[in-house]
């Protein structure tokens, strides 16, 4: 129906984004950043039964320089807090978190003085992942979405109105309905 | 930069600085010049270089900080440090009743959580004076999870030596197999780790139906899977090089560093909780306990691949124990002390609306009897009272003598816990093992110990 | 719990410390012929009376306007209980044995234990904090005693026991006679020292920076006393009793649940 009827078979169309999507998405490499006992599952979840490696994402870099991915597996302790974000400031762009488990999401059952409550108070986070310990499923299905989220990103110019829209739009969420007595503020 | 000097060979220009003569090197072969410069007597000290590892590293069991005072490739002084993971789970569970501490606790060592529960339990159990009231099928089902819980242990601890050995194989057939008893772990409490499925006073619920039967299955097959690890790791000349001869520590170390588990049956001495200070009723069972005198790295990882073999032999006691008992139900044969101020009341079971209590126990807590819905209120709002004073229980876990010190002041709530950690006390030991030995030993040295961050930390 | 004038009834589980509890348990159970009277419960309830209050009102219940009487409540903090002879299983054998150990090195018993305590199945010593390291030099070598392993130190801060308000408390294995010991000692909080025992037992090094990390007890003697669990620069001590936990108000949908150290509680 249009320019691809008139190519001569062999040939694909597509864009500059969605290949580099696609590319991007098809072999995430994940920083071995196992905290505790999701980091457990997250050792399982590469393991032969729920299989990482059909992402590509079986190998883990060591090195932060050559890591896509941060999975945040496990609580994360005040004393660990300026590791991570060392590590996540050595990881090149582009670079996605996920954060594997409530205790990373937001502190998990630990509210107290050691642990940091939601690794989002030092590195912004992509996916959030709850369970204690969530899964291999359910972080195949978080790492799922995150390929989406990959495979859509949009580049160059587009990317920075994305990011301005995105922005826009979670400054101007309201929280959801809040029940309140008469008369008062919510 | 001056000119070369005549200790240097051409190209190497060297300066005086603060730190005595620095040599800055480009291109060079690297062993004339320290050659070089060793002849000439400039170096005192060698060539030490402070390399920090970790905590994030994936050659360490977790967060775990290794501070390396390097002479090439030999390990002048190793520095382990430690904290990241520290959760602060023992000041937590002083804000929680006696029956909730068994969630946190859980959570510290988390690829034994079954051990962390049975340990805390056991010294909460000895606190109220009921150690001999646990019924006897509870303390079957504590077995039989306990045992299966030190296979997975022990696979979690030899699938990541391999991988950090460089052969992913040993990882993924390690996972492969551990895989297996997370399933059966997950059939019998519902979870696949952090279980909270051992409270004092019995077991949370009772096995579900089916359950001997995947525990039959899982015994058929869990024998060969372990006989392919062994063929596979075993005789590999590779490993064997690796790992004989590397991270020696002999018995009078082992005493001295307080090591107790695998660590200390590698010297020859077999000092084992389970035969020496039973619990449970691991007195009534068949079992051997694996021990060499190897002292090293090698021999640690034998005890472990036997460890499991024996393992699989009490899991098979216990399913024939427990296929005899039948299932009676929990009138005639509970898995939770019978005392109503204590036994956590309801038997749950699904409904319409969910996992709930079962509808007879609603039935009498509602209908029949005004006791025992006082005393589900109590349990349930402020749990039970425990007598003050203080217990230490220590269990053989897959790591060593783990220990629980509970302090109770008359309250629902646990005054003071303190879990003495195998892991902990083990990583103290590996500056004697790896220290004058090279870079590449540190890695299985680690490994051998088997250290898990949760449990150090806590 | 008490009666309503206060005084609690034997067996009373308002007893807190590490203290044997009075009552139900037999140490302070038949004592010997020369107290007679010394442990009748009319004879406890006054040392029991004597002692400070520690916990005022139950159910947070604290003064008035209160109609159920739990607001009155006050309980005393419980007394030291020494168990009585003989202490049962091997506990008397090791405390006879430590006994000639240390009368042979020239140190009184009592000079160095405060008293004993055989509770539960267990035995502890108290042993006063200047003599620790040569007490615990007996336990090791000793050939009678030889508990080899000592599987760490474990802190705990009582808040309530002027005088003595941090303990350390060390647990003692010996794999030689398959015995368990443990080993006791206080420290005020204004003076927060206690002999190390790294000389005589090693594996002491961690555990004992771990205790001074988390109470602030201080090890004279510890070769290397640092921070190990917190941050190098953290301030406080986070396991005592006057450190809060530390947590956050948890927000739901249209409501804020306080920390857990804020919740209302029962006990």
């Amino acid at each position: 129906m249009g320019i691809e009827e008139k190519l001569p078979s062999g040939v694909l169309l597509t864009s500059v984004e969605k290949a580099a999507g696609w590319a991007r998405a098809r072999s995430v490499w994940p920083a071995t950043f196992g905290l505790a006992c999701c980091a457990i599952e997250l050792f399982q979840t590469g393991g032969p039964k729920h299989d990482l490696a059909r992402f590509g994402m079986e190998r883990a870099s060591n090195t932060p320089r050559q890591a896509d991915l941060m999975i945040v597996a496990g609580r994360l302790s005040q004393k660990m807090a300026p590791v991570t974000r060392q590590i996540y400031d050595q990881m090149s762009d582009p670079k996605w978190v996920i954060s594997m488990g409530v205790c990373a999401s937001s502190g998990g059952m630990f509210n107290n003085y050691a642990i940091v409550q939601g690794c989002d108070h030092v590195i912004p986070v992509d996916i959030y992942l709850p369970g204690c310990p969530p899964r291999p499923e359910m972080l195949l299905d978080a790492i799922l979405k995150l390929h989406d989220k990959i495979m859509n990103m949009k580049l160059g110019k587009d990317r920075e109105r994305e990011i301005t829209e995105l922005e826009n739009a979670r400054l101007s969420l309201r929280p959801l309905h809040v029940v309140v007595p008469e008369g008062t503020e919510p | 930069m001056t000119s070369s000097t005549p200790h240097s060979p051409a190209g190497a220009s060297d300066a005086e600085a603060a730190e005595g003569r620095v040599y800055m090197v480009s291109g060079e072969d690297w062993d004339e010049i320290v050659a070089a410069a060793n002849e000439a007597g400039d170096f005192e000290s060698g060539e030490r270089i402070v390399i920090n590892m970790g905590p994030q590293h994936p050659s360490t069991h977790g967060v775990l900080r290794l501070v390396l005072t390097l002479e090439g490739e030999t390990v002048v002084e190793v520095r382990p440090s430690i904290g990241y993971l520290h959760t602060g789970i023992e000041k937590n569970m002083e804000y929680r009743t006696w029956t909730q501490g068994v969630t946190f606790c859980t959570r510290m060592d988390y690829l034994m959580p079954i051990f962390n529960e049975t340990a805390y339990c056991l010294a909460v159990e000895r606190l109220l004076g009921i150690e001999d009231k646990v019924p006897e099928r509870a303390q079957i089902i504590r077995v039989l999870m306990l045992e299966l819980n030190r296979i997975s242990s022990h696979l979690g601890g030899i699938a990541p030596m391999g991988l950090e050995l460089g052969a992913t194989t040993i990882y993924t057939q390690g996972a492969r197999l551990r895989e297996r008893t997370l399933d059966l772990l997950e059939l019998i409490t519902g979870l696949r780790m952090n279980h909270a499925y051992i409270r004092p006073g019995g077991v949370a619920q009772d096995l579900p139906p089916g359950a001997l039967g995947g525990i039959r299955a899982f015994l058929d097959s869990a024998p060969e899977l372990l006989r392919d690890l062994h063929t596979l790791i075993d005789a590999n000349p590779i490993f064997i090089g690796r790992n004989k001869g590397v991270a020696y520590l002999d018995l009078a170390s082992c005493m001295a560093l307080g090591v107790t588990g695998p660590v200390l049956r590698s010297t020859g001495l077999p000092w084992d909780l389970r035969k020496s200070q039973p619990y449970c009723g691991y007195e009534s069972y068949e079992f051997d306990v694996p021990v060499n005198d190897m002292c090293d790295a090698y021999g640690r990882y034998l005890i472990r691949m036997e460890e499991m073999g024996e393992s699989l032999r009490i899991i098979r006691q216990c399913v024939e124990r427990l296929a005899a008992r039948g299932s009676p139900g929990p009138e005639k044969d509970p898995v939770m002390i019978k005392d109503a101020k204590i036994g956590w009341p309801a038997q749950l079971s699904l409904g319409p609306d969910g996992l709930g209590p079962s509808p007879e126990h609603i039935a009498h807590i509602m209908g029949q009897s005004m006791e025992a819905l006082i005393h589900h209120f109590k349990l349930i709002t402020e749990g039970f009272r425990v007598p003050a004073g203080q217990a230490y229980a220590a269990i053989e876990s897959p790591r060593g003598e783990l220990g629980a010190h509970v302090v109770s002041d008359g309250g629902t709530r646990p005054y003071r816990v303190h879990f003495r950690d195998p892991s902990f006390t083990h990583l103290q030991s590996v500056a004697a093992m790896c220290e004058g030995g090279q870079v590449a030993d540190l890695i299985p040295a680690i490994a051998s110990l088997d250290p898990v961050m949760g449990g150090v930390d806590r | 719990m008490s009666g309503p004038d206060g005084t609690p009834k034997a067996g009373s589980e308002e007893t807190h410390g590490s203290q044997a509890p009075q009552g139900p348990v037999p140490a302070a159970g038949s004592g010997d012929a020369s107290e007679t009277d010394g442990n009748l419960p009319a004879r406890l309830g006054e040392e029991r009376l004597a002692e400070p209050v520690v916990r005022m009102g139950m159910f947070g219940v604290q003064d008035t306007p209160d109609t159920s009487g739990y607001g009155g409540l006050r309980v005393h903090r419980a007394p030291g209980i020494e168990s009585p002879r003989p202490y049962g299983s091997y506990f008397d054998e090791v405390a006879d044995e430590l006994g000639s150990a240390l009368e042979a090195a020239g140190i009184g018993f009592r000079d160095a234990i405060e008293r004993v305590v055989a509770d539960r199945g267990e035995l502890t010593f108290h042993v006063r904090r200047e003599r620790l390291p040569e007490v615990a030099a007996k336990f090791r070598d000793d050939p009678a005693l030889r508990f080899e392993l000592c599987t760490g130190v474990s802190g705990v801060h009582y808040l309530e026991d002027t005088g003595r308000e941090l303990h350390a408390v060390y647990h003692l294995l010996s794999i030689t006679h398959n015995r368990r010991v443990r080993l006791e000692v206080s420290a005020p909080d204004a003076d927060p020292h206690i002999p190390t025992l790294v000389g005589v037992y090693p594996t002491n090094n961690w555990h004992e920076r771990e205790t001074w990390d988390f109470f602030g007890i201080i090890f004279d003697g510890h070769p290397a006393l640092t921070r190990i669990q917190m941050p190098d620069d953290w301030k406080g001590h986070p396991q005592r009793k006057d450190y809060p936990l530390g947590g956050i108000p948890v927000e739901y949908r249209g409501a804020k649940i306080p920390a857990p150290d804020e919740r209302r509680h029962y006990a």
